[in-house]
């Protein structure tokens, strides 16, 4: 069991002629992913990867069966990309492009919400569930299949982790990257509902990172509903200084909000171990 | 009064506004301003205003609400102040309105808001335009912040916006050619090479630690910085190369952290998500050669085509390491060993 992808998940990859698109659309072809085809607006008729590729979604989907896409569409025209892959009725969409206005995103996941799908990213790695399907841009061995929930802010952190777990004898049920932007599709919250109620997954592995307060609404939660699995938590940017963006859009101490010390003390106050090392995580979820 | 002209929050804590109450004090005032630093930047202009004798100061902004995904109003009874402070000692003077993202703030809503802000006639129909105005103002600019502070009432109840300011969205910038252009003219709130940094494109905050640190993805870099902080070091600054990094930004990227001459020992963590490590190794050789660095580096490297790369790094002699933790140790460890 896993949550959002699995066996049965078939994909089109929107942005496929691009050098990102082409180079993960191999990667996730050979990790064996089902990916039914490519969509890149005047390039419809050839082919990448061995994957036919189509002007418009909508010529994708009147050929092949498709629940999911995922986009490398570049900022300037990912919010129509999105908006097209939402109408098209996938679910989830999965958005690695990085860059995207704030403005875009605040409409994006509205109408998201509206049409009920899930928007994983922008600025993600994506998300894969082990041995089965891979919608993202991680490198898949570092990944196996197990019992460890993994949802992160970060991507290279979630590579960090995930191979620190893998090598630690803890496979993962699913990983996904929540997005490094303030304005995502999914939040803490949202993805440690899905993991409760995932009986693949019995512990969680949270990434949480300076800026913004995601990682104290976890902590209501994870206090709130008595959260039935462990959980053992990261929250990187201690040296960061306020009002530097330090990378990701959302990265950022506003004059006292989005400290890593108030979140790292939210958390531990909701009964989240916490790492002070990336590599700590696959020790706190071996000891419990 | 005299108002410093910077890009900073918080400059009338920090002394950018001064009252003169002669044109000779004023001129003085100005003179002393002109020579100053504030929060780090230089005070290149000041405005001169007349002083306003305030019946009732407010505060009104719209800022990106992350959790809600969607603008919101946030305004106040109490202006003039640190929004911050007023959220902590008296959170029921806050107003919060969402505005709803795909039909935008309706002008009764703006005029609900002015109402709780105390505003009846005459005033509230100017608050609630000001207010409507403010959004339009947010959206035609790409703005992450919009903030109207105090919002003065005078005397004689007329309106006067005493400060503005606006945060413009950097992702935004594709479509505003003008702000681009615009931001090459003046002096920003950044160090000589987060300049060249941010014109190669690259994440680069300069900070006062002597550990030089490169890595790809933000949140690595981040727990690079925090590991060399627990190991009792100190980072030199923060550089995350970011993903699909090709052997070109490596390379800026090393000459800008290595340009910082408080840098003793460069540590470079990669770990290869879409970058490969032998374009990582390639470059790093390249700049090495082409610089002739002497200063030591710690590199870890592992992830896509990390055996190519640590070969590449192995046949030049260049060690590299397996783990974060050891690599972020040893750093620290040369660090008093280098003159």
């Amino acid at each position: 069991m896993a949550i959002l992808i699995g066996k049965n998940t078939t994909a089109i990859v929107q942005g496929i002629t691009g050098s990102q698109g082409t180079y993960h659309t191999k990667l996730m072809l050979e990790y064996g992913t089902k990916i039914v085809a490519g969509v890149t607006p005047g390039k419809g008729g050839t082919e990448v990867q061995g994957v036919p590729v189509f002007d418009t979604v909508e010529e994708a989907t009147s050929r092949f069966n498709a629940n999911a896409s995922i986009i490398f569409v570049p900022a300037p025209s990912a919010k129509d990309a999105v908006l097209e892959n939402i109408a098209a009725g996938f679910n989830p969409v999965v958005v690695i492009t990085e860059g995207l206005p704030v403005k875009d995103e605040i409409q994006i996941m509205e109408v998201a919400r509206l049409k009920g799908t899930t928007i994983i990213g922008p600025n993600t790695p994506g998300i894969i569930t082990p041995s089965e399907c891979k919608l993202g841009i991680m490198p898949g061995h570092i990944f196996k299949q197990g019992k460890v929930g993994l949802v992160s802010r970060s991507g290279t952190l979630t590579y960090e982790i995930a191979a620190s777990l893998t090598a630690a004898g803890l496979g993962q049920s699913t990983c996904l990257g929540v997005g490094g932007d303030p304005v995502v599709g999914l939040s803490f919250v949202d993805v440690l509902e899905m993991f409760r109620k995932d009986p693949g997954t019995e512990a969680i592995a949270m990434i949480g990172e300076i800026g913004g307060n995601a990682e104290e609404m976890a902590a209501e939660y994870i206090k709130n509903t008595k959260y039935p699995k462990p959980i053992a938590a990261y929250v990187a940017g201690r040296a960061a200084p306020p009002g530097k963006r330090m990378g990701h859009a959302g990265a950022i101490i506003m004059g006292r909000s989005g400290t890593a010390e108030t979140k790292i003390e939210a958390l531990k106050n909701a009964g989240v171990k916490l790492a002070l090392k990336p590599g700590e995580i696959a020790k706190l979820l071996k000891s419990r | 009064m005299i108002k410093a002209q910077v890009l900073v929050a918080g400059r009338g804590k920090a002394g950018g506004i001064k009252p003169a109450s002669s044109p000779d004090e004023a001129f003085e005032v100005a003179k002393t301003l002109l020579s100053t630093t504030i929060k780090g930047e230089k005070v290149a202009k000041v405005l001169v205003e007349q002083k306003l004798a305030s019946k009732h100061e407010r505060y009104l902004s719209i800022v990106v609400d992350r959790s809600s995904r969607c603008y919101t109003l946030l305004c106040s009874t109490e202006g003039g102040v640190d929004i911050e402070q007023i959220a902590l000692q008296s959170p029921e003077k806050i107003i919060r309105h969402k505005i709803e993202p795909l039909i935008g703030l309706q002008t009764f809503e703006s005029r609900l808001v002015a109402r709780r802000l105390g505003y009846s006639g005459k005033q509230m129909n100017q608050v609630t335009s000001v207010i409507s105005k403010l959004y339009e103002i947010m959206l035609d600019y790409d703005a992450e912040l919009i903030e109207s502070n105090p919002l003065i009432e005078t005397e004689n109840g007329e309106l006067v916006a005493a400060d503005l300011r606006i945060l413009l969205d950097d992702n935004s910038l594709f479509r505003h050619q003008k702000f681009l252009e615009r931001m090459k003219t003046f002096e920003p709130d950044m160090t000589d090479l987060e300049v060249k940094a941010r014109e190669k494109d690259l994440a680069y905050v300069e900070l006062d630690g002597d550990v030089g640190i490169i890595g790809n993805g933000a949140g690595l870099v981040m727990a690079t910085l925090d590991m060399i902080l627990d190991y009792k070091g100190k980072p030199a600054n923060f550089c995350d190369v970011g993903g699909g990094a090709s052997e070109e930004r490596i390379a800026s990227a090393l000459e800008i952290v290595l340009a910082n001459p408080r840098v003793k020992v460069l540590l470079i963590n990669i770990m290869g998500g879409i970058t490969r490590c032998d374009d990582v190794a390639r470059a790093i050789l390249d700049i090495q050669k082409k610089m002739g660095i002497t200063k030591p580096m710690v590199i870890r490297l592992v992830g896509t085509n990390e055996e190519e790369g640590q070969r590449i790094l192995a046949a030049a002699n260049i060690p590299s390491l397996n783990s974060m933790e050891e690599a972020a140790a040893k750093a620290v460890e040369l660090i008093p060993k280098v003159k």
